[in-house]
């Protein structure tokens, strides 16, 4: 991109224009570009899938009506959104109250910045990413108390400061689990991560040892408490807030906010697979750069694209927590745990400091064993369901 | 050490919870997608008995009035008419309200020839309470009348055939044990 516009400059096609307006105009195309063609219908694509999830494990059918099995349900909630009217409480913080909803926007799409989707295709490679993600994500914080405060209702209120109390904590068993890895890498950048892991299984860093591994569950729950997502969707729980933070919203602001959750969900996804569980790293079937740029977005994508599904998966297991549970699970139980993973590593790196590849194989093993248990106990819950069930994916 | 209990037990029950839920996400909803995606239309699953809009077969109706006197809530209304020359009585009009119509189903009852029953049909939407005026007489027909011996003409023969099965149906008898004996 920075070339094809440096190229343009140089044979004259701007001419007249100063360079930074050229380049402002450059930047802003391809914001618009991202943002309407992979972030919207991502996270798009996300509300109507997870919606159908829920429901299949709710043995309901889910939005099927819009378009093939239901796939543009969301573009008909967009333009439904889009043309209501955009309300703003009399009593509310006017200035505040419009802006809340783009810093929350903003917090989840600089994340998109530093997200590797292949070995080339990254926006900017910066050496502190990971720090950076965990830094503008919590912009989002700034954004929910934002429209707590200016909402002018006790529900509002309180759901902002729920969130803020759940971010400020959560956010340290998370960077405790990311600081695991770092350790192991000793980089923070993001290709450095994903280029210190290899594509097989037992080269991915969640499998490096124990801790790794218990690092990366506890990485998993934080982020879904970062996120705001079920259980620990206290900030916004229907039953006791109305909706929290949005209650007041409308139109087009209220949808933003669940634009960001549900592009949020892909975020932590994302950063989950580019920490524990390799990134783009594909196994060398071919030089070709194309198809192997296609391939690696290929991987990164479903890989991060099953930690979204299992958020809706663990949304439709688990009901809510109470604000006590979440501080006392957080400071308890994360906050320990994750404590100890950190020191395990470090010990771990100055015993073996290349990595213990039959450690990494004996808990590669270990997590088959539990994916087999796992389906084991699926195969239980089938055979013994009544009345009899039909096996059919689709309806 | 109830701490390391704690944590267990949490591991646990999540894994076993996540297991459930995944064994439905597998498994056909049992939603019925009423009206437009469902195999037959809902009226065909409905059993015999079951209550809905009343229609008339003014075939093999007697004009006995029954229906309209035992009715509760005078939902029906029939007007007889005396033909002064031929001495032949016809029905003017058999108008039965549906938005007065509670479905006690004591007109089906008292009928004696079955011809007022209870049909499957249950889609009452209309736009204005006159359209959920069910007329039932478009022009004059004259009464039925049971011939001793049983009935002659096949296709009569028929719709009496279907209006006493209505009202055997309905009448429980004492060896079928009736709603009674089945919801104990």
């Amino acid at each position: 991109m920075r070339e094809l516009v440096e190229q343009a400059l140089r044979e004259g096609y701007f001419q007249g224009i100063p360079p930074e307006f050229v380049y402002a105009g450059a930047m802003l195309l391809t914001a618009f570009a991202v943002l309407s063609f992979f972030v919207a219908p991502l996270a798009g694509v996300t509300s109507w899938l997870e919606r159908r999830v829920w429901a299949r494990m709710q043995s309901r059918v889910g939005p099927n009506r819009v378009g093939p099995q239901g796939i543009l349900q969301w573009l008909a909630d967009g333009i439904k959104n889009l043309l209501k009217e955009d309300l703003i409480p009399a009593a509310a913080d006017r200035r505040l109250f419009t802006m809340a909803p783009y810093v929350v926007f903003v917090g989840f799409l600089a994340t998109f910045v530093v997200i590797p989707f292949g070995s080339q295709f990254i926006v900017a490679d910066l050496n502190i990413g990971i720090l950076y993600i965990l830094a503008v994500t919590s912009l989002v914080v700034v954004g929910i108390l934002m429209a707590g405060w200016s909402s002018n209702n006790k529900w509002s209120l309180l759901g902002g400061m729920r969130s803020a109390a759940q971010i400020v904590s959560y956010e340290i068993p998370a960077g405790l689990s990311v600081l695991t890895i770092i350790l192991v890498t000793g980089t923070m950048s993001m290709q450095g991560i994903i280029k210190a892991q290899g594509w097989a299984p037992w080269d991915w860093l969640v499998f490096y040892n124990p801790f790794t591994f218990i690092a990366f569950f506890l990485y998993f729950t934080s982020a879904l408490a970062e996120g705001n997502r079920t259980p620990f969707d206290i900030p916004e729980a229907e039953s006791e807030l109305v909706a929290g933070y949005v209650t007041e919203y409308s139109g087009m602001r209220f949808l933003f906010f669940f634009f960001a959750e549900w592009g949020n969900l892909y975020v932590i996804g994302a950063v989950a697979a580019t920490l524990f569980l390799g990134g783009w790293q594909i196994p060398p079937v071919t030089d070709h750069p194309l198809l192997k740029g296609i391939l690696e977005f290929a991987v990164f994508f479903l890989k991060a694209y099953f930690w979204v599904f299992v958020a809706m998966w663990v949304r439709g297991t688990l009901p809510r927590v109470r604000v006590d549970q979440l501080m006392a699970l957080c400071w308890k139980y994360l906050v320990p745990l994750s404590f100890i993973c950190l020191v395990g590593t470090a010990a771990w790196v100055l015993v073996w400091p290349q990595g213990n590849r039959a450690a990494s194989i004996a808990m590669f093993l270990l997590g088959v064993a539990i994916l087999i248990r796992f389906s084991l106990r699926v195969g239980y819950q089938i055979r013994h369901a009544r009345p009899e069930l039909y096996l059919k994916p689709y309806i | 050490m109830k701490y390391i209990k704690n944590i267990a037990e949490t591991v646990a029950t999540i894994f076993e919870g996540m297991a459930i839920t995944f064994s439905h996400f597998v498994r056909r909803p049992i939603t019925i997608q009423y009206p437009d995606r469902i195999e037959k239309p809902v009226q065909e699953t409905l059993p015999l008995r079951y209550r809905g809009i009343l229609e008339v077969d003014m075939d093999i109706c007697t004009g006995c009035l029954a229906c309209e006197r035992v009715c509760p809530i005078l939902c029906i209304t029939i007007g007889i008419d005396m033909d002064k020359q031929t001495k032949q009585r016809t029905f003017g009009h058999f108008d039965i309200d549906i938005c007065k119509c509670m479905y006690c189903g004591l007109c089906a009852e008292a009928c004696p020839t079955g011809s007022i029953r209870h049909s499957q049909e249950f889609e009452g939407a209309s736009y204005n309470p006159a359209g959920l005026v069910r007329h039932f007489v478009k022009e004059p027909v004259p009464l039925y009348k049971p011939k001793k011996g049983g009935e002659t003409d096949p296709t009569m023969a028929q719709k009496v055939e279907i209006g006493l099965k209505y009202l055997d149906e309905f009448a429980t008898p004492d060896k079928a044990g009736g709603a009674a004996a089945e919801e104990g």
